[in-house]
């Protein structure tokens, strides 16, 4: 046996430790494997130095194009990222670390978490959050689930105008329940009160809408929380963490739950992940909650310290009576979104929202100048909007991903007679050069 | 030390945003807008990076201290696969779908495409799916795929059977997709009990999930029975991969009869486990399952040659996550699997295999063994025997703190009293090992001659033992500002 990268005993320490266990090979530890049952084939290719396996990466790498123009997002965005941010969550003691099980020797990951989760709450203006989840899509999934063990119904109303990828992930998560999921169809990029007044009953145990929703419409939505409790039913929101730099709150909104992904905060678009789910509710529904939990504590001498709490919820002490199976989450991503969050600051996270906002509104009005296009104006948008091509999105955008540029989201595909939409996205990252050239390019291929 | 918030001042700024190059639009209405800014800290750049590097500095870690903890693999995470990762950082996940898009992404369709197929030859499976996002994720995943094909053939299914010595995840995954739970009791010989597995097998069973080698550590040697039993049920096995490292290229659980497995990659394939995570939790699957795998689907055209993506198959669970799972963690585990190659990975679970073996051996005289037969990749003592002095299993811990050690599991696998489960994993040396050996050792003597000594550890770290039911009662979980 040779000494491979990362198995460090010479041939003379194996065969000591072969003499002390009283074994005379590597593999007669491997006899309680019955010998038919042994592999016939593992053709694996041989191994490389660590030199060779980087450049073969770079090649990998190579064959993406990576240097669009991004006016892209539909949950994903394209934020800057401080420095701080890779250089800190790279610190080994915190990446190379596992689920802080043994508190004494974790506080650093532990505190962390509890800032986080304060982080959270004071986003979403809720009073408990959790340490993370996998993703805003499974997170929208779990606070679904949530509410029907809180409220013990089985009915959960979704707006059509919630992300159609979150509202796919739902749907296959309520699969195989006692469930039943009703989708509200979408009324002019709004959600359609009537229909939810008609579908709100004695089952139902939770209203989900997601705001800026997917045609990046901020809609006004004072009094939903009033019509779902009248109903006994629980409101859901799913945000997106920047505009909670100027938007109203899941909890002045007097939303029960708040979901939605972490991506945004600090975390690279990395083709989708890893990334982080958050979820904050109010108090009374903390036994009810997902995954792990961080709590405050003090210790034999009465110092301040922290702890995973609550976790008789689950899975590793309630088995198939836990609230969820989450076991490993996406903590050190969430680690991430706390220190861009500290580094931005409250007056950042403000002046960051403004600046999407900004924009995203410069875009909207250099658009709506061509001949053609029209912006859905149902109600006021952030950094996200909608707009009405002359043409298919789906021609519009190939054509223009052929100059460099993702122009934007064609909805065809998750909306019927929706071809010739495109939801448009600009982030602070955007230059005016790069939405200028936008414009002048969509033109280009309008008139061809 | 002070949170993060009591260092804050206000109006201090750690970052500069870039300056607007476009007119101020017309603000939003008032009624859309927050009362107050959301109260995050304010903090200088300096001041973030040491409130952040002191509270590194309060965490054991792979890096900084042997870490076997069982179930866990917590093997050394190569410094290679962070900068590999960062390669792909940019790329937005949304140009896949984008129409003429799977052109601008063939690097990284194609990195998953044969992070599939190597996943493929490792466990013996037909194909695999990237998508789900951790291991208890890969399980929900699976038994998705489990009740699809069931329905697909008009079965009646309502059981999942697991052993008692399960991860917990099984059963609660099995519950998320609809399922009852039948438990089967562990045997005397420290796997489930092959007679009362039988008796409990019925047409009604829609799974068998099953760790193997199991929590235990053992390896199975009735699996292809208990297979072979499964099937003539029509129900499927469910092969839990957590544990694995103990097994690579020596025994395949395709081979043995399983039909579903998932892969995590945060253990296995060296990917860093991040204080929790991000991990990843592939799953393969055999051919009569593959029509139900969840979408986006990376199919590999065979006329072109290029990577497409499928979205609209309608026997296909749908979605289980946003897009094609956690990349980058995929990324880490790509480049650690391609640089260890076929013999490397073979010697990973033999090392594995070795050092659990050589520290069940130093350690079973000092410590009860309720099962003592060769183990696999980690092994599970009891510290019944220092218990009978007053010592418990959470002192023992709590004494390999203060020695600088990170505890092995706990209270798991639960069958075993007092468990204390060992994974020292094939990146440690004999001399690492031989130095937590003499510190168990240490811990076995000190039980002995002065058990009173252990209630007051740890010592050394920055709190002493924690009140958990002051925690569990006050729900204290964020900070009021």
């Amino acid at each position: 046996m040779n000494t491979s990268h990362y198995c460090p005993h010479t041939p003379e320490e194996i065969q000591e430790m072969l003499a002390a266990i009283g074994v005379s090979s590597v593999e007669e530890l491997f006899a309680p494997i019955p010998a038919e049952l042994r592999c016939s084939t593992f053709n694996l290719p041989a191994g490389m130095s660590e030199f060779e396996t980087f450049a073969k990466l770079q090649a990998v790498a190579a064959d993406n194009s990576q240097n669009l123009s991004l006016f892209i997002g539909g949950g994903f965005y394209d934020h800057i990222i401080p420095a701080a941010v890779d250089h800190l969550s790279g610190r080994a003691e915190f990446y190379t670390a596992y689920t802080p099980y043994q508190p004494e020797c974790s506080q650093g990951t532990l505190q962390a978490l509890f800032e986080y989760q304060t982080a959270i709450c004071r986003l979403t203006g809720l009073d408990v959050s959790n340490a993370s989840l996998y993703d805003g899509a499974t997170g929208l999934a779990e606070a679904a689930l949530m509410a029907m063990r809180a409220t013990n119904r089985t009915k959960v109303i979704v707006d059509g105008c919630v992300s159609p990828i979150a509202r796919q992930v739902l749907a296959t998560y309520l699969s195989n329940q006692d469930a039943e999921l009703v989708e509200l169809p979408p009324l002019d990029g709004l959600l359609n009160r009537a229909e939810l007044a008609k579908q709100l009953d004695a089952n139902t145990a939770a209203v989900l809408v997601q705001y800026p929703n997917v045609f990046g419409c901020v809609e006004d939505f004072s009094g939903l929380a009033d019509q779902a409790h009248a109903a006994g039913a629980l409101l859901v929101t799913a945000v997106y963490p920047v505009a909670l730099g100027i938007l109203k709150t899941p909890g002045e909104l007097g939303a029960d739950i708040a979901v939605g992904d972490g991506q945004s905060l600090g975390n690279p678009l990395s083709f989708g992940g890893p990334s982080f789910g958050f979820i904050a509710a109010k108090k009374a529904h903390i036994r009810n909650m997902p995954g792990r939990i961080v709590g405050e504590t003090v210790d034999k001498n009465g110092k301040r310290g922290f702890v995973l709490t609550l976790q008789a919820r689950e899975q590793h002490i309630k088995r198939h009576k836990a609230t969820s199976n989450i076991c490993s989450n996406q903590s050190l991503c969430a680690l991430r979104g706390l220190i861009f969050l500290g580094a931005i600051g409250k007056q950042g996270l403000a002046d960051l929202a403004r600046l999407n906002y900004d924009k995203a509104e410069y875009a909207k009005s250099c658009l709506s100048t061509l001949p053609g296009v029209t912006v859905l104006q149902t109600a006021p948008t952030f950094n996200e909007f909608t707009v009405s091509l002359p043409k298919p999105a789906d021609q519009v955008v190939e054509a223009l991903l052929k100059k460099g540029i993702a122009a934007g989201l064609p909805l065809g595909r998750f909306y019927a007679g929706s071809e010739n939409m495109l939801v448009v996205t600009v982030t602070e990252k955007r230059s005016k050069k790069e939405i200028d050239l936008l414009v002048k390019e969509l033109e280009v291929v309008l008139c061809n | 030390m002070q949170l993060i918030y009591e260092k804050s001042v206000n109006g201090r700024r750690g970052v500069m945003l870039p300056a607007s190059d476009v007119p101020a639009a017309v603000a939003l209405p008032q009624n859309l807008l927050r009362s107050e800014s959301a109260g995050l800290p304010e903090l200088s750049e300096l001041d973030l990076v040491r409130h952040f590097t002191n509270l590194s500095r309060r965490n054991f870690s792979v890096d900084t201290n042997f870490y076997p903890l069982g179930s866990c693999t917590m093997k050394y995470n190569a410094k290679v696969l962070e900068n590999a990762a960062n390669l792909f950082a940019p790329l937005h996940p949304m140009t896949a779908l984008l129409p003429g898009g799977e052109e601008l992404c063939q690097g990284s369709l194609g990195m998953l495409y044969d992070l599939g197929q190597m996943l493929v030859d490792i466990t013996g499976m037909d194909e695999v799916t990237t998508q789900p996002l951790a291991g208890a994720h890969g399980e929900m995943t699976g038994m998705l795929l489990v009740a699809a094909y069931h329905k697909a053939k008009g079965n009646k299914k309502k059981y999942v059977v697991v052993p008692d010595s399960s991860h917990g995840t099984n059963p609660a995954s099995a519950a998320m997709v609809g399922y009852e739970i039948i438990t089967i009791p562990t045997a005397p010989y420290g796997d489930m009990d092959l007679e009362l597995f039988k008796q409990a097998m019925n047409g009604e069973v829609a799974a068998v999930m099953m760790t193997c080698p199991n929590t235990l550590g053992l390896f199975n040697p009735y699996i292809k029975e208990i297979a072979d039993i499964a099937h003539s049920h029509d129900a499927l096995m469910y092969y839990d991969g957590a544990n694995l490292n103990a097994i690579m290229g020596k025994v395949r659980p395709g081979d043995v009869g399983f039909d579903v497995v998932h892969v995590n990659l945060h253990k296995t394939f060296g990917t860093p486990h991040g204080g929790g995570g991000p991990g990843s939790g592939p799953v393969g699957v055999k051919k009569s399952l593959i029509p139900f795998l969840p979408m986006p689907r990376i199919i590999h055209d065979e006329v072109s040659g290029k990577l497409e993506i499928q979205t609209d198959n309608p026997l296909s669970i749908g979605r289980t996550a946003n897009f094609f799972g956690n990349f980058g963690v995929m990324v880490k585990a790509y480049t650690y699997m391609i640089m260890l190659g076929r013999e490397g990975l073979i010697q990973v679970s033999e090392q594995a295999v070795l050092n659990a073996n050589y520290i069940k051996e130093k350690l079973k005289g000092y410590f009860d063994l309720p099962y003592s037969q060769t183990c696999m990749h980690e092994v599970v003592f009891s510290a019944s025997k220092q218990l009978a002095q007053g010592v418990h299993a959470i002192d023992i811990a709590k004494f390999l703190i203060d020695k600088g050690y990170h505890p092995p599991t706990v209270y798991f696998p639960m069958i075993v009293k007092e468990a204390i489960m060992i994974e020292p994993t094939e990146t440690e040396s004999k001399a690492t090992m031989d130095a937590f050996i003499e510190v168990m050792i240490e811990a076995a003597q000190q039980a002995e001659s002065d058990p009173d000594s252990f209630a007051a550890m740890p010592v050394t770290m920055p709190v002493t033992r924690l009140d958990e039911t002051r925690a569990a009662r006050s729900q204290t979980v964020c900070c009021l500002g």
